[in-house]
């Protein structure tokens, strides 16, 4: 029975508990997206800029409370931080909006067009957070770093394998929770929201009955603003700011926005989960973990490794293309791309 | 066309230095990336000598020498091969100190050095695939091949009694050669290695690979990669996991950062770096306190190699690499008179006198084989937060 124990404590420590964080990450990524997507009808690549310099501006607020002395007690002061980091990131969006994009929403310009400003506006970005905060690590997690650690846990349970479980990771989910419930309140409850979805749908139909287009827009660009900080700071507290990353990020976060059905809000959080686990359990290695569950005399020599771990990405873009042959719409249909 | 004159003018005036003209020397370092931390205090140490060798008015005949640094970054080749572009083409450089990281090195080498017949002298290259490969005679390191450092690391291994180790690598010249070298030294004297993986440099976030290497199991794991980025963040990653507790550092691992970063979870530890017990160190660590920098991992390798390029140079009475490439291994070793740290005057002094020095340093040089040092290493044991120093082999 310990045997068992132990495996499952394995996989909770590798896969499970790193990769319900990491998803929620990609989740929040996918979910901004999603909406830039459904609303304004382009996919927007500068959307992992966006989450890094929301959270440098988390970060800067960060130091400045950390200066002055408050601190959050056992949680990061991070999040205290993060409606300064919110605000400054929503305002950069719009003014982004204001300069570059509503000039070619006024050209009618098509999707594509669309895509490449959105790549220029990404290396904007990603100049901005060069020249603010620097291309280099930067640690701000702060607070009580475990809930448990792996020592405690052998010793509180008395099993040979430990499982270590991070605040930041607990912080992830339950902000995520927190962040999705309020985004779906949002959409389904609010005036405002069913304009949005409304607008979404339908164009025309929404011009139509009096949805002013212009405050669609900006609700949409507070939204996705204020999701990309939200999601780039979890990232940067369970993982490390580190400003290329976001960019890395940028393929995961597409590939589970496509996976899930691009434009749809459900899809993306699913399709975060989808891609973050599949990643995971795809290169992870499970040789001791079937060590523990077989016969001694079979017991594995080799790793029990699908693919290196060097393919981490590949295994996404392989999701992506799968989804795309067999059901383009994504999981739950969303636009066709 | 006055212009064009004046500027052909100019360059044919850097190309041939006259008697007592400036001489410069490129310092070809990572001053961003993965070993950004280390990378100010050997360029420092670089720069010290060449000040030396200036100040003492006993070079070619009254000249200046003078560096101009250039970014390696470590790890990206392209950009290395650029910077040493300009270091040679616009700066007008006779030697280059440098590069740091192997992989960086063998680039600039190959792509920029041979082409332009400039001498590079690295403090800090180990690949030991630099050990045979075809350089013209341009290429020298005061640092030791890894081939030796493997050796190293097996014996304090199984002298610490630990039977199986998990080896990760960074994935380029420097961290592939350390850690087969390792494997192969550790497994000739009956250790076990469970599994040696890559990690790329510049990730946010290695869990993956550090899972991959819990499963594999082992001991310790032995970490031959970078400090400041992606060996830093698997030593977190594997003790916030519980994966391992006691690491294995090579060279590129040692430094005041990472203690710094990691906390007192690293006590214990163990590693290696080039390092001896001769006088020399003793000396440069004094030097560069007045100067005002500390005396790091790879400062005096750095210090060295400036230095021989500058007692080179004074031998052959020229700057020309293809005239004094021939005269670093008459420098460096016997016979001669020893010439330690801040004697540098007195050497060049000698040489101009038509002796022979030899130049022990501060890393006590003796180049070997192909022009690379032959290599001692000193025993680092992490303690109370600190990188301390044990013993030497």
């Amino acid at each position: 029975m310990s045997d068992v124990l132990n495996a499952l404590v394995i996989l909770a420590n590798f896969v499970i508990v790193p990769g319900l964080a990491y998803g929620s990450q990609l989740a929040l990524g996918a979910l901004g997206v999603t909406l830039v997507y459904a609303v304004l009808r382009f996919s927007n690549f500068a959307h992992g800029e966006t989450m890094a310099i929301g959270t440098m501006f988390v970060i800067l607020a960060t130091w400045g409370l950390q200066s002055a002395g408050i601190g959050f007690g056992p949680l990061p002061t991070a999040l205290l931080a993060l409606p300064v980091g919110i605000f400054a990131a929503i305002i950069l969006c719009l003014v982004t909006d204001r300069l570059v994009y509503r000039y070619y929403r006024r050209q009618k310009a098509s999707g594509v067009i669309y895509l490449i400003v959105s790549v220029g506006v990404m290396f904007v970005y990603n100049g901005l957070i060069r020249f603010v905060i620097g291309p280099r690590d930067q640690v701000f997690a702060d607070g009580q770093r475990f809930i448990i650690k792996a020592r405690e846990f052998k010793n509180m349970t008395g099993l040979n394998e430990g499982l270590a479980i991070k605040t930041t990771q607990v912080v992830t989910v339950v902000t995520a929770i927190i962040t999705v419930a309020a985004v779906f309140w949002f959409l389904n409850r609010t005036r405002t929201g069913k304009s949005m979805r409304a607008f979404s749908d339908n164009e025309d139909l929404a011009l139509l009955s009096g949805i002013n287009p212009d405050r669609v827009v900006m609700i949409a660009w507070i939204m996705t603003a204020a999701l990309a900080t939200i999601a780039g700071t979890l990232y940067g507290l369970d993982k490390s700011f580190k400003p290329f990353v976001y960019l890395q990020l940028l393929l995961p976060i597409f590939a589970a926005a496509i996976v899930g059905g691009v434009g749809n809000p459900i899809g993306a959080i699913a399709g975060g989960f989808v891609i973050a686990f599949s990643e995971l359990f795809v290169t992870f290695a499970y040789k001791r973990v079937v060590t523990y569950l077989v016969p001694e005399s079979m017991a594995p020599d080799t790793l029990v490794q699908f693919l290196s771990t060097d393919y981490k990405f590949a295994v996404s873009f392989v999701i992506l293309v799968i989804v795309l042959l067999v059901k383009p719409t994504g999981i739950f249909s969303g636009k066709s791309l | 066309m006055k212009k064009l004159l004046m500027v052909a003018m100019a360059s044919a005036l850097v190309a041939t230095p006259a008697m007592a003209a400036d001489v410069k020397i490129g310092v070809l370092l990572g001053f961003t990336g993965p070993i950004e931390s280390l990378t100010p205090d050997m360029a420092s140490g670089a720069e010290l000598a060449m000040k030396e060798a200036t100040d003492s008015g006993a070079f070619m005949g009254g000249s200046s020498v003078s560096p101009v640094r250039a970014d390696s970054t470590c790890v990206d080749a392209a950009a290395a091969t650029a910077a040493a572009e300009r270091l040679i083409t616009s700066d007008g450089v006779s030697g280059i100190m440098g590069a740091d990281c192997s992989g960086v090195t063998i680039a600039t080498l190959q792509n920029v050095a041979m082409a332009k017949g400039v001498a590079m002298i690295s403090p800090s290259a180990t690949s030991p695939a630099l050990s045979d490969m075809e350089d013209s005679g341009l290429f020298f390191r005061t640092a030791p091949s890894d081939a030796r450092q493997g050796q190293v690391v097996a014996e304090m291994l199984m002298e610490k009694g630990i039977k199986s180790v998990a080896i990760t690598y960074t994935n380029n010249d420097y961290g592939k050669g350390l850690a087969d070298s390792i494997q192969m030294n550790y497994e000739k004297l009956g250790g076990g290695v469970t599994i040696n993986a890559a990690h790329e440099e510049g990730k946010g976030d290695y869990s993956a690979e550090v899972a991959a290497l819990s499963q594999a199991g082992g001991d310790m794991l032995v970490v031959a990669g970078y400090l400041d980025q992606g060996g830093k963040m698997i030593i977190q990653s594997s003790l916030d996991t519980g994966a391992f507790d006691s690491f294995f550092l090579p060279d590129g691992m040692i430094g005041d950062a990472l203690p710094a970063a990691i906390g007192p979870d690293l006590n214990g530890s163990i590693g290696t770096l080039p390092g001896t017990d001769s006088p020399g160190a003793k000396m440069l660590d004094d030097m560069a306190k007045a100067a005002g920098f500390a005396n790091g991992p790879f400062t005096a390798e750095s210090y060295d190699a400036a230095a021989l390029l500058i007692m080179a140079m004074q031998a052959a009475g020229s700057t020309d690499a293809s005239s004094y490439k021939e005269k670093v291994m008459m420098v460096a070793n016997a016979p001669g008179e020893k010439i330690y740290p801040g004697e540098l005057a007195k050497a060049l002094k000698i040489i101009a006198g038509g002796g022979d020095v030899d130049y022990v340093g501060a890393s006590a040089v003796e180049l070997i084989g192909s022009g690379e040092s032959a290599g001692s290493y000193a025993e680092i044991l992490i303690d109370g937060g600190k990188n301390t120093t044990v013993g030497y082999r």
